[in-house]
Order: C-alpha cells, then sequence, then structure tokens
C-alpha cells in the first residue's frame, strides 16, 4: 500500500493527486535534490544515507557513473571523468579561458564546448543531465512516483545561454522546469525571511571555488535582487591551500608529487574543518617518499594565515552594497550559504562588518536545495493561493542596443529587476530608408566595439519617408528565467521583425566583473568618444539634409545667398575627420546658421504646397 | 475500539510536529473519493472542532471526525521504510478490498 504523508489541515491531497515537486541544487562540485515532506523541507539522501552528490560524471566502460562512483575514478580515468561541468555551461571553447587546465578532449568545433568521451562527444548540457538524472531517479525512488516539476537553482550572474542550457539539461534528464530560481534568493526562502519584516537582506555564499554576494529587497512578500558580486576564483578550497603551504613550509618539506598534494590537500581539508570546533589540531601525514610532516595548527594561526582571503570576500559586499546604494547598516539580516561559512573567523568578519550575528542555523551545504523546494512546491500547486508569491531577479550588465556611430544605447539598465520589458522609440537616419538593422548588445561600455554582441536581425518594410520621420519601437523583454527577447515594430504599418537570444555565446561572472571594471575605468575616455561619434553622427545627419536641400530646392537661393552655405559646409567636411568634438560642433552650429534663412523659405514652400488648391473648409 | 499509533509512528509525527513549529496532533479521516471509492486524510491539527472525537496514543493527540470512525475504527497508524520512499501507513482491519496503489479502498 500506498505510504501517506502528513498534509496541512484541509489540504490532504486527492488520491493519485499529490503532486511531487522537488528543488535542485544543481552545484559546481556537489549537487543536492530536497522535497517537501511531512510538511517540512528535507533534503533526499541516497540508498548509503548520503545527502550531497558529487557533481561528477564518468563515462566508464560499462555505462554513465555519477556522483561518488565516478569520484572514485576521477585520477584513474581523467579524460572520461567530467568534473565542475558548470563552468562550461552555455560556453563556447574560446569562453573557457582555463580549458587548458582541464585533462578533456575538447572536440575543435565551433559553438558550444564539446567533449570527446569514451561513449562519444558530449556537451555540457547532455552531461549536466546526467547528474540531474540521477538526482532524478533518487527523487522518484524516495517519493514513489513520477515527478511533477522542479525548480532549479542557478547563479545570480547566470547569463541567458547558461540558464538555457541549465534549462535543456533538466529537460533531457526528463524533468519538468517549473522554474530557474537564483541561489541566494533560494537561500533567502529557505530562512523564511518571505514571511519575516519588510526590509534588505544580504546572501553571502561561499562555496568550494567560488564567492558571490547578493543583495536582495523583500518588500510585500516579493522579493527582489538588488544587486550582485563576487569572485569566480575564491572559495573554500584557498584556506585549503593556505593551510597545504604553511604545512610544507613549518616543517620545510620540500616540492612533493602530484599524489602527495592531492593527499595533503585532503588532510588540509580536515584540518580546517576540523578547527570549526577545536582550538588546535596536529596535522601529521607521511608522504610517499618516507617523510613525514607533523605540525600544530592553532585557530589563531589559521586566522592569521586566511587573514587575506577573508578580507578579500569583503571587496564585493562593498561593491554590491556601492551598486545598490546601501550602507551596511541598510542591511536587516545576512544568510550564510556554502560549507565554507562555516569558519568561525568568517562568521565573525561577516558580523563585524554588518554589525549583526549572520543567520546560519541551516546547514549551509543545503540551504539552496531547501529554498528551491519550497519554491517548487508552491509552483506544484500544493500551497494555498493566498501564500503565493513572486519572486523577482536581476539583469548582471545592461542590454541595449547599437545606434548610429557604433554607440550603445542602454535600453535595460544593469540591475534591473526581471521579469521586466523596456521600450523606447527609435527613428530612420536617412530618406527613404526601408529597412533597419538592430544589433543588440550587453555592456557597461559607450562604444559597441566595447561591449558583448548578443544578437543581429532587420527589420524590413519600413514606409519610404524622410529621415527622421518613422517611429520604430523597440521593445526588450526579459522573462522570469532571464531569457532575452527582441521585437522591433514600425508605428504606422506594424511591420515587425523580433530575435530570441540563442543560447551560442555564454559570459562568466569573472568576464563581467572585468567588463564592468573596463566601464569604470575607461569612463572618462568613453565619455570623449562617445561626444565625438554623436557630433559625427549630426554632422552627416545635416550635412546629408543640407545637400539634399539644395539640389531640391537650390532655386530658392541667389548665387551669392549660396555661397556661405557652401563654405559652411565645405568646414564641416574639413573638420570631420579631426578627433575633437568641440571642432566638429562648431563647424555643425556654423551651417546650421548659414541655413536659416534658406530653411525659413523652404518650409514657407511647403506649406504652400499643402495649401494649393485646398478649400478653406476643407482645412477646417 | 480506538485509533492507535505505533511507536515508531508516534515519534515521526512529534518529530514533525516540532519541526512545523505549531498543531496541536494529528488528524485521520476519510473522503468518499478514490479509484476504489474511499481515500484517507492525514493532516495536522489546528483547531479541534467541537464535534471530533479525540484518542491519544503515545503522546500524541488523534483526531477522527465521527463520519469518518466508522471506516477507520481499529486503524493503527504505522511509519514504514520501503526504499528510500518513507511515510504513513494505514493499517485498517475495516478495509475488504483497495487499489493496486493502496490509496483509497472499499469497506
Amino acid at each position: 500500500m500506498a505510504l501517506l504523508q502528513i498534509a496541512e489541515p484541509g489540504q490532504a491531497p486527492e488520491p493519485h493527486r499529490q503532486r511531487l515537486a522537488v528543488g535542485i541544487d544543481l552545484g559546481t562540485t556537489n549537487s543536492l535534490v530536497a522535497t517537501v515532506r511531512d510538511g517540512s523541507a528535507d533534503v533526499l539522501a541516497d540508498a548509503q544515507g548520503r545527502r550531497l552528490l558529487p557533481s561528477i560524471v564518468r563515462y566508464a566502460p560499462e555505462g554513465v557513473e555519477v556522483g561518488y562512483a565516478a569520484q572514485a575514478a576521477q585520477i584513474t580515468d581523467p579524460q572520461n571523468t567530467i568534473v565542475s561541468v558548470k563552468r562550461m555551461m552555455g560556453r563556447a571553447l574560446p569562453d573557457l579561458a582555463d580549458a587548458r587546465r582541464f585533462p578533456y578532449r575538447f572536440v575543435d568545433a565551433a559553438g558550444i564546448v564539446q567533449i570527446a568521451t569514451r561513449a562519444g562527444i558530449r556537451t555540457p548540457v547532455e552531461i549536466s543531465a546526467e547528474i540531474l538524472g540521477a538526482l532524478r531517479e533518487r527523487a522518484e525512488k524516495s517519493l514513489g512516483g513520477a515527478l511533477d516539476g522542479a525548480v532549479v537553482t542557478v547563479p545570480a550572474y547566470f547569463d541567458d545561454a547558461q540558464r538555457q542550457a541549465t534549462k535543456d539539461a533538466a529537460r533531457l534528464a526528463g524533468l519538468n522546469v517549473l522554474r530557474l530560481l537564483n541561489e541566494p534568493t533560494a537561500a533567502a526562502i529557505a530562512y523564511g525571511l518571505d514571511n519575516a519584516s519588510e526590509g534588505i537582506y544580504a546572501v553571502y555564499d561561499l562555496g568550494g571555488g567560488t564567492f558571490d554576494l547578493s543583495i536582495l529587497k523583500l518588500s510585500r512578500g516579493v522579493f527582489e535582487v538588488l544587486a550582485t558580486a563576487g569572485d569566480t576564483a575564491l572559495g573554500g578550497d584557498d584556506f585549503d591551500h593556505r593551510i597545504y603551504c604553511w604545512a610544507l613550509e613549518t616543517t620545510g618539506t620540500g616540492p612533493v608529487s602530484p599524489g602527495d598534494t592531492r593527499m595533503l590537500m585532503a588532510r588540509a581539508r580536515e584540518v580546517k574543518e576540523t578547527l570549526t570546533s577545536q582550538h588546535e589540531v596536529a596535522f601529521t601525514a607521511s608522504l610517499q617518499t618516507g617523510e613525514t610532516i607533523a605540525a600544530t595548527l592553532t585557530a589563531s594561526e589559521f586566522e592569521s594565515i586566511t587573514q587575506t582571503l577573508v578580507a578579500k570576500t569583503l571587496a564585493p559586499v562593498r561593491k554590491a552594497l556601492r551598486d545598490a546604494r546601501l550602507t551596511p547598516a541598510d542591511i536587516k539580516g545576512v544568510v550564510m550559504v556554502g560549507g565554507a561559512t562555516r569558519m568561525p573567523h568568517i562568521q565573525r568578519a561577516v558580523a563585524e562588518f554588518f554589525g549583526q550575528a549572520p543567520l546560519n542555523n541551516l546547514n549551509p551545504d543545503e540551504v539552496v536545495a531547501l529554498g528551491a523546494v519550497i519554491q517548487a512546491n508552491v509552483l506544484a500547486g500544493n500551497r494555498a493561493r493566498d501564500e503565493d508569491w513572486l519572486l523577482l531577479d536581476v539583469i548582471p550588465l545592461s542590454l541595449g542596443l547599437e545606434t548610429m556611430g557604433g554607440l550603445t544605447e542602454k535600453i535595460v539598465p544593469r540591475n534591473a529587476t526581471i521579469p521586466i520589458a523596456r521600450a523606447q522609440e527609435f527613428t530612420t537616419f536617412k530618406d527613404g530608408q526601408t529597412a533597419m538593422a538592430l544589433h543588440v548588445v550587453q555592456g557597461e561600455r559607450e562604444r559597441v566595439a566595447d561591449c558583448r554582441s548578443l544578437a543581429r536581425f532587420e527589420l524590413r518594410g519600413i514606409p519610404p519617408m524622410v529621415a527622421g520621420a518613422a517611429r520604430i519601437k523597440v521593445t526588450f523583454q526579459v522573462d522570469a528565467d532571464g531569457l532575452l527577447s527582441v521585437a522591433a515594430r514600425e508605428q504606422t504599418t506594424g511591420v515587425e521583425a523580433s530575435i530570441v537570444v540563442k543560447p551560442s555565446y555564454g559570459l562568466s561572472d569573472a568576464e563581467i566583473a572585468r567588463m564592468l571594471q573596463e566601464s569604470f575605468a575607461n569612463a572618462a575616455p568613453d565619455m570623449v568618444v562617445r561626444a565625438l561619434a554623436e557630433a559625427r553622427v549630426e554632422a552627416e545627419r545635416i550635412v546629408d539634409a543640407t545637400e539634399g536641400a539644395l539640389r531640391s530646392d537650390g532655386d530658392l537661393l541667389t548665387a551669392a545667398e549660396r555661397i556661405p552655405i557652401e563654405h559652411a559646409l565645405a568646414a564641416v567636411h574639413r573638420v570631420a575627420g579631426q578627433d575633437d568634438h568641440h571642432v566638429l560642433a562648431a563647424a555643425v552650429a556654423a551651417l546650421n546658421a548659414a541655413t536659416e534663412e534658406f530653411a525659413a523659405r523652404r518650409m514657407n514652400r511647403g506649406v504652400e504646397r499643402a495649401l494649393t488648391g485646398r478649400s478653406v473648409d476643407a482645412l477646417g | 475500539m480506538a485509533i492507535t499509533l505505533t511507536e515508531s509512528a508516534a515519534k515521526h509525527v512529534a518529530g514533525f510536529l516540532q519541526k512545523r513549529g505549531k498543531g496541536v496532533g494529528l488528524r485521520l479521516g476519510v473522503r468518499t473519493t478514490g479509484c476504489s471509492g474511499l481515500a484517507y486524510k492525514l493532516e495536522f491539527v489546528d483547531e479541534i472542532k467541537a464535534e471530533d472525537l479525540r484518542f491519544e496514543s503515545h503522546g500524541i493527540n488523534v483526531v477522527v471526525d465521527p463520519k469518518s470512525l466508522p471506516y477507520l475504527d481499529g486503524t493503527e497508524l504505522d511509519f514504514a521504510r520501503e526504499g528510500l520512499n518513507e511515510g504513513f501507513k494505514f493499517n485498517n482491519p475495516n478495509v475488504k478490498d483497495e487499489c493496486g496503489c493502496g490509496e483509497s479502498f472499499n469497506v
């Protein structure tokens, strides 16, 4: 007979109607699956009682292995044992700066990363699907039925391509993705902050190899991500490495073999974990060379050798606060995520920075998966409607369009909350222009060349009009999962064109950080570049217009009247190539002044033509 | 007759109530839907109604509405583990047959 779960009062499900929903934390190092049983969220264990699943996939001769089995073969079969696949999601091979550090046989092909394995060529999406499939199997065995839906978490900085790749992997694993959820938001939900009083919260996530800091705002039960910042190359593993270096230094041990390095790093990790609850730990190990290492590490010594690492995490904290225009005093609560946050001196540093003790009573390894399933349970319809809530996330870099002169027009600003739709009107540049090329870019710089190209498309069928008369409304829409679609519509005729940004590119948070830093460092030169490009576009526009007018209405001028205009035109042509936008702007202003009378006469002629032959009544 | 919990079931119910942070007991019930006639209801109790029948078993308040009692009288609720799956099981002496999955039954 079926095993039943206790439901909330009045909400016992109809037979066969209980909707089985899970939350999945698909991590770089470990993955977890959680569900709600008997009214509380819990992480599901495998048959051996292990709650974490190492995010490792091995294509073994006898089939696919996932988790601990794959981990065991990591050293003996590195080419077919894929670790940290999350770093490759939604990326092309050139995007992977550290590709050579991986022992895999990458396929040299355009587009997404491909790895040649014993089982054939595999993409990161397929490899991630193996991990998700193992979690799905575990959940279905635990819950005794097929899953109705899952919420999968992603880092807040994941771009469109990385989110789409994660969704594709889940679908490939046979999961119905209810939605993707940002990891910090999931952590906040796990702590029940959605039911807490309104305010601003910080999520401090120090994982094995990455650090992320997010600022969330809760108002009327709605979460909004105000800002994110982080460091992709900073995590708990760096603390292990410091202990490892300390051990070699204090014992005067020289370079050790790769096998010993792995063993010593594992020992360093144990020492770090023990120091969470003890004041000193003996570090002892015997090397393959027969040497023995013995030293004692005290908690205070550990603190001093890792103080710089702790301080390093506070830089992104300050940056995120700055981005959100907040001070530590504005933060109502701090949530700790990731096993590395168990270290007491990290807890202390965070408490000191924010002036309050952080929330840390939930297991920091599990808190993201727990939040994900609470959300999944709501989306699957297992909770009452009035408890429903919406979650808002954030755009990591501004989205915009290329305009004349190679400049970027930002449509959706950085850190805007999603879902979002923003529209802006553009117009034609040339008389009789019937098509417009739209170039969608992402970045903070003024010049398109310094931003990242996301997509290009064309709007055709614009009726021929004078320059500036067409009204083309361009709408940027980012859905709840962070996927971008751009649509352009000519307002008078209704002709339309649109594009959905395809996951052919990827941006890492390191790249995002680099692009942001460049935009700050180059703010002044960028301003000059923009002014010059704008002046050139303006010069070209007015030269075109003046020359066109001289051709069509030149008879309105006497030869003598025409000379100053020709002179002013020539002056603009002369300085057009110069780099000083002031000079160019002055020449354009002079041309404007020289054509004032001419423009007035053209206007009169236009009005006369429009009125000729029409009765006063018709004009009424 | 009465409704009882096994010791294991009582221990789990107490744990779930504590985790939930509120609730005064466990409600067992029957409703007349399901693929084989009747279906079990298992819920936390926040409020005991005047007409409810109350039992106590291993320190847990068990509540049953009077209409359900005839179908459930003599039931022992157990907590079971089947592989990775775990949950509550009704050992109900009144049941004549049940659907394949056991979520609904006939008396």
